[in-house]
């Protein structure tokens, strides 16, 4: 095996306390408390605006919050500004946890290749011998080992989206955070977006999505959250949220999902 | 005292309005003959009288005022700026020039000349006290730099004889330079160092005079009329002693003006016998294309430099820096050029005399020049940076961030190359605006290609001829230039466009 993980990196494990973020006037995250195991595999749903994108920011130090804590391993960071220890703490938790984004966020002026070798050489100071290297292989992973040299413009969405996961496994992250990773793409390319996200469960990191997809959650996911109005309604494996929803909101909400 | 002035500049203005000059017709007619000459442009020649700055003054103004009386017709001054005259008669604009204007073999073929009405000659002047040099051979041993004014017989003899020259366009800037120590001398006609440099006590003539020629007055080509009725009256003025009296009287006689009334209006003094031609004029503009190069990548340089700081502390400084950096864009968008190279070359070497700073702030004219433009073209620069920068996806901050990178990183290796594509085509625009704008340096000194193109075309009379070797030296830089710029883009834009 060839991915990172694989060569002995455990996943890391996550946890939100008390976590309260405000953005004008209105409460995006209650008090939201939760852990989640090292390795886990995490689906997020839940409506639009419910928060889910906003608990994820606040794990790598993307967006500040008012109250409560959020850890990533041994880092922690607290309320207020991400300035001082919170960014010394968020540059620590950014190496640990990459980070996948809706619409794909490639650096344009950079091949397929050169966007993943930026970080390894610039930020861990690799070689680019050995960046280009493991670059190469990532690129084969998820299956874009000819579209190496093509610039972000010249590649489909799901090949974009897959090239953007390739270059967050190039840092040798211990866990993934996915924000809608396969919003942005017609239903054709899901799957292959998907197939290489299912493939990293076998890295044994943990990985934390936000998604709509009900179907890869049940078929992947460990655990499923469902949030709303910043809090968790529903907690638990997927056979039993998504078969058994306790909450009319939820049932609601999954039978909007599934049409 | 002097005669009774001349009658009044508007007076001619509406004259010369209401009525065009027919110069062949107008021997009997009671049309006044317009003079053209510019009466800002120093004693003692012609200049407003300080106890009453409405009537002019100066030796030509009486020596007109004798012709008149001989002519039986008025003369009315027509205001008009020396470095225009020769093209303001040949426009038709007035009927005469007289402004201290030498006889050259260049004018001569483009011009009626009288016969002379005085004879000039070049006189150094230096600081008082001063050592190294007492003639312009001591110059050339020192390796100084001599002021005048650009198209004299002064500005010919300095270049013929190597030495270095600084131009400029007015009398009294010269000698305010020498007594602050920017240059080491001075050489100009005897007349104005008379008036202006004799009576400064931090001043002192250098040797004897050097070299001779002559002023005279001007007419159209094909008047000859006008030229025969006003060379018999200065010729009067001559031998009844009229124009000694009054060359006595402002301190110009001297055993030079014998030869008045001998050197007839086609004789050529040797001070000013060399025409110009192409193998004299052509090295002198390509040093001026040089210099114009110069400027423009260095003032560019510094103004780029200068820009990307300024846009940064505006994007992502505190609040006074953020203030800072607007207040500095505004005020030097707001500000002409000009008035900012005037305050840089002039302004801050009055500040370091009044402050006893010495030569703390005394820019040499260069310095001066790409400080200026530097400045001036970084507030440019600076928003040009702005609002390429801006106009990156913030999300490729966040992308950036989330994969470990420190701001500045990001900023370095994500942001800003993407930027580049941005700004690249407004800034090479601006480059190309720059490139031109260079011009206008020569307002303190700085001979580069423009106003290099201006002296000599004034000199020779050649402005055809010059003026389309000029561009051309333009276009041989500016073109490149554009298929630089559209390369650059190419290259740096890949994957973006």
């Amino acid at each position: 095996m060839s991915g990172p993980g694989a060569n002995g990196n455990p996943g890391i494990e996550l946890a939100f306390s008390g976590l309260r973020k405000v953005y004008d006037g209105h409460t995006i995250l209650d008090g939201l408390t939760l852990s989640i195991a090292a390795g886990s595999t995490v689906a997020l749903i839940g409506p639009s605006g419910g928060g889910k994108s906003t608990l994820l920011r606040c794990l790598n130090g993307l967006t500040a919050f008012e109250g409560g804590e959020v850890k990533v391993g041994p880092h922690r960071i607290g309320p207020g500004p991400v300035e001082g220890t919170n960014r010394a703490a968020a540059q620590q938790i950014r190496r640990l946890l990459g980070m996948i984004f809706q619409d794909f966020q490639l650096f344009p002026h950079l091949t397929a290749i050169e966007n993943l070798v930026e970080a390894p050489v610039r930020v861990l100071g690799k070689s680019m011998d050995e960046a280009r290297a493991e670059a190469t292989r990532l690129l084969d992973r998820v299956g874009l080992l000819q579209r190496r040299d093509a610039y972000p413009r010249a590649l489909s969405g799901g090949q974009k989206q897959r090239v953007a996961i390739a270059r967050a496994l190039a840092m040798h992250p211990r866990g993934l955070l996915c924000d809608e990773i396969t919003s942005a793409l017609d239903p054709e390319l899901k799957g292959e977006v998907l197939a290489v996200v299912e493939d990293l469960r076998r890295d044994g990191i943990t990985l934390m999505m936000v998604t709509h997809e009900i179907g890869f959650a049940r078929r992947a996911a460990d655990r499923v959250l469902v949030l709303d109005h910043g809090a968790i309604l529903e907690d638990g494996p997927p056979s039993e949220v998504l078969e058994r929803p306790k909450t009319a909101r939820t049932r609601q909400f999954l039978s909007l999902l599934l049409g | 005292m002097r005669g009774a002035p001349v009658p009044m500049l508007l007076a001619a203005l509406a004259l010369s309005a209401t009525h065009p000059i027919h110069a062949a017709q107008d021997a009997a007619s009671a049309r006044p003959l317009l003079w053209g000459t510019d009466a800002e442009g120093g004693a003692p020649y012609i200049f407003k009288d300080p106890k009453d700055p409405n009537h002019n003054i100066g030796f030509e103004v009486e020596i007109v005022d004798e012709i008149q009386k001989e002519l039986g017709q008025p003369i009315v001054v027509q205001q008009y700026a020396y470095s225009s005259l020769i093209l303001g008669l040949q426009r038709g604009d007035f009927d005469f020039g007289m402004n201290g204007l030498e006889v050259t073999p260049d004018r001569a073929e483009k011009v009626l000349f009288s016969i002379p009405y005085y004879v000039f000659r070049e006189q150094l002047v230096v600081r008082k006290g001063e050592t190294r040099l007492r003639d312009l051979d001591g110059c050339l041993k020192i390796d100084c730099t001599v002021g005048t004014l650009e198209d004299t017989a002064a500005d010919r003899l300095l270049h013929d004889r190597g030495i270095r020259a600084t131009m400029y366009d007015g009398v009294v800037e010269p000698y305010r330079d020498l007594v602050l120590g920017r240059i080491d001398a001075v050489l100009l006609d005897l007349p104005i160092a008379i008036y202006y440099a004799k009576p400064n006590p931090d001043l002192e003539f250098a040797g004897t005079p050097v070299a001779r020629g002559t002023y005279a007055i001007m007419f159209q080509k094909g008047n000859e009329a006008l030229k025969r009725r006003v060379d018999a009256a200065l010729d009067a003025l001559i031998r009844d002693g009229r124009l000694r009296a009054i060359l006595e009287r402002w301190n110009l006689w001297d055993d030079e003006q014998a030869a008045l009334g001998q050197v007839g209006s086609g004789d050529i003094l040797s001070a000013s016998r060399k025409a110009w031609t192409f193998d004299r004029y052509f090295p002198l503009l390509l040093r001026g294309a040089w210099l114009t190069v110069f400027l423009a990548f260095v003032s560019f340089g510094f103004a780029i430099l200068l820009g990307l700081p300024v846009a940064c502390m505006r994007l992502y400084g505190p609040a006074p820096m953020r203030w800072a950096a607007i207040v500095y864009v505004e005020f030097f968008r707001g500000i002409p050029v000009l008035l900012l190279l005037y305050v840089l070359y002039y302004g801050l070497a009055d500040l370091s005399t009044a402050t006893g700073l010495g030569s703390a702030f005394r820019l040499d004219p260069l310095q001066a020049a790409i400080l200026g433009l530097g400045l001036n073209y970084a507030a440019y620069e600076a928003e040009i940076y702005r609002a390429g920068i801006s106009a990156v996806p913030y999300g490729q901050w966040e992308a950036a961030a989330s994969l470990g990178m420190t701001g500045w990183l990001a900023f370095r290796r994500i942001i800003l190359p993407q930027a580049v594509r941005t700004i690249l085509p407004p800034m090479t625009g601006d480059f190309v605006a720059l490139f031109k704008d260079t011009s206008i340096v020569s307002t303190i000194t700085v001979v580069e290609l423009s106003k290099q193109y201006q002296i000599l075309s004034k000199s020779s009379m050649k402005y055809l001829e010059i003026g389309l070797l000029t561009a051309a030296l333009y276009l041989v830089m500016s073109v490149p230039l554009g298929f630089l710029s559209r390369r650059l883009e190419r290259l740096w834009g890949r994957g973006i466009l």
